[in-house]
């Protein structure tokens, strides 16, 4: 068996009276892509942002590594597992300042290097991160979050904002990053992406989890 | 009576409220019972405290009684400031918590600096300004918070993945919330003498005080409401981010507003 990146013992949430995940139960490997795939109200995010701590199970546990996440330091966690929204999320400020809020010691060849990584160059470092097209500002944030160098990524539907050119840049640096060693986590409702992208897809429905498809390569 | 207002004076002065009233009749704003009630409420909760101030002041009382006077007065502005500002969590025991605070500061400064000489004739006024001045910005600070973290949920969460304690990814929304709160305190200080004359000064002119003296009472008056007001919305706002936040750093939900703005 592989090592296991999460691993979800009969988790459940509820928000507001309702069960955005019912005992689920799943096992993600520490490697490659795999894609969270379900209908809009699965639970695909909540699963999601149990993973980095932003939710907490009602009951059941998520395991990281083989540890209890609810044990872990929360912030040294969510430095361990990045996570990109579904929707662009600059701060006010230069490309630099939101590369900074990640990182305050981050050089400029640092975050000349991450840039690089989603497809942008140093030239982007001065301007204004909230004046971005979606696409743009979407790989800035995607940026920002590898600037913190962490072990897993957690994407939260991250191309569904942005125009087709830069999702298929993102799916590119995703995949790069997948094969240069980083677990990926990629919530997705869209089958066509999903089969361009995943080592893996993690069937949801109704909060529970459905299947575990594996596929033999990208 | 022997002040410079008399009784009649007093109901002559009331023509100036009917103006009001016949302004909201000729333009049909539906505010002509509301402007009379506010008027006459106002009225009765003054000559109430003018009352109860004389007794406060009343020559040999102990000063305690004025200090618990200043307590009650903190006490009641919590609920108001709760009343004002319902969809902000647990906001009367933080208004109280921020009024006291500002409370030990600017009576601190001055009386225990011998700014103002220490009794009921000093403590009592100079307190109930400080409270009433610092409530509208520390409302509008309590506000305004949970306004921009509940706007802008998404930005605040996208800095706490990053690995920001909510202390740090709250910091631009607090920075966004004391400036809108603190700045019309800081226009109204600047425009003070040219735009307007406050009500301390001109009620102790009023009273045969000299100018000069009187503009002395003021300024003091002045800085303690700034110095009250920055306090009263700092203590608001970061005990504001204790209790939107969980301890492992999550931003709690957090209600739409609905109550009255100010």
């Amino acid at each position: 068996m592989p090592d296991l990146g999460f691993d979800f013992e009969d988790v459940t949430v509820e928000r507001d009276g309702v069960r955005a995940l019912d005992g689920f139960t799943a096992a993600v490997p520490a490697t490659g892509v795999t894609a969270v795939f379900g209908p809009s109200g699965a639970g695909k995010s909540t699963l999601l942002r149990l993973c980095n701590r932003l939710e907490v199970p009602a009951s059941g546990r998520v395991l990281f590594r083989g540890r209890d996440i609810a044990g872990l330091d929360p912030l040294q966690l969510r430095r361990q597992v990045g996570m990109c929204f579904q929707r662009p999320t600059p701060f006010p400020g230069s490309v630099a300042a939101n590369l900074h809020a990640a990182d305050p010691g981050a050089t400029a060849v640092e975050m000349t290097a991450v840039l690089e990584q989603v497809a942008l160059t140093g030239s982007w470092l001065a301007r204004d991160a909230t004046a971005l097209s979606g696409g743009e500002a979407q790989r800035v944030c995607l940026a920002r979050t590898l600037i913190t160098s962490p072990e897993t990524l957690l994407l939260d539907e991250p191309t569904s904002a942005v125009d087709a050119e830069a999702a298929h840049l993102i799916e590119q640096a995703v995949i790069e990053l997948a094969t240069a060693g980083m677990t990926v986590l990629w919530v997705s409702h869209d089958a066509a992406q999903v089969q361009r992208i995943a080592d893996r897809v993690l069937r949801i429905d109704h909060g529970r989890c459905i299947a575990v498809d594996g596929r033999p390569s990208r | 009576m022997t002040g410079p207002v008399s009784w009649l004076g007093l109901v002559t002065s009331l023509a100036l409220v009917a103006v009001a009233v016949v302004v909201s009749l000729w333009q049909h704003l539906g505010l002509g019972r509301q402007i009379a009630w506010a008027a006459m409420r106002a009225l009765v909760q003054l000559l109430l405290v003018g009352v109860a101030l004389g007794l406060l002041l009343t020559p040999g009382r102990s000063l305690w009684w004025s200090w618990a006077w200043i307590a009650g007065m903190v006490i009641y502005a919590g609920d108001v400031a709760r009343r004002r500002a319902p969809e902000v969590p647990r906001m009367a025991s933080l208004a109280i918590a921020s009024f006291a605070a500002a409370a030990v500061i600017t009576l601190g400064v001055t009386f225990g600096l011998r700014v103002l000489p220490l009794n009921s004739r000093t403590l009592v006024p100079i307190a109930g300004m400080m409270v009433g001045n610092s409530m509208t910005a520390t409302v509008l600070a309590a506000r305004r918070l949970v306004d921009e973290l509940r706007d802008k949920r998404d930005e605040v969460e996208a800095r706490l993945a990053l690995g920001q304690p909510s202390r740090l990814a709250a910091t631009p929304y607090v920075r966004a919330a004391l400036r809108s709160a603190l700045s019309p305190q800081i226009e109204t200080t600047k425009a003070t003498g040219l735009v307007f004359l406050p009500g301390a000064m001109t009620g102790l002119i009023i009273a045969g005080v000299s100018p000069v003296h009187a503009v002395l009472v003021q300024a003091v008056v002045m800085f303690l409401i700034l110095g009250a007001t920055a306090t009263t919305t700092v203590v608001v706002a970061l005990g504001l981010v204790a209790r939107v936040f969980t301890p492992d750093h999550r931003l709690r939900p957090l209600p739409l507003g609905g109550g009255k703005r100010g």
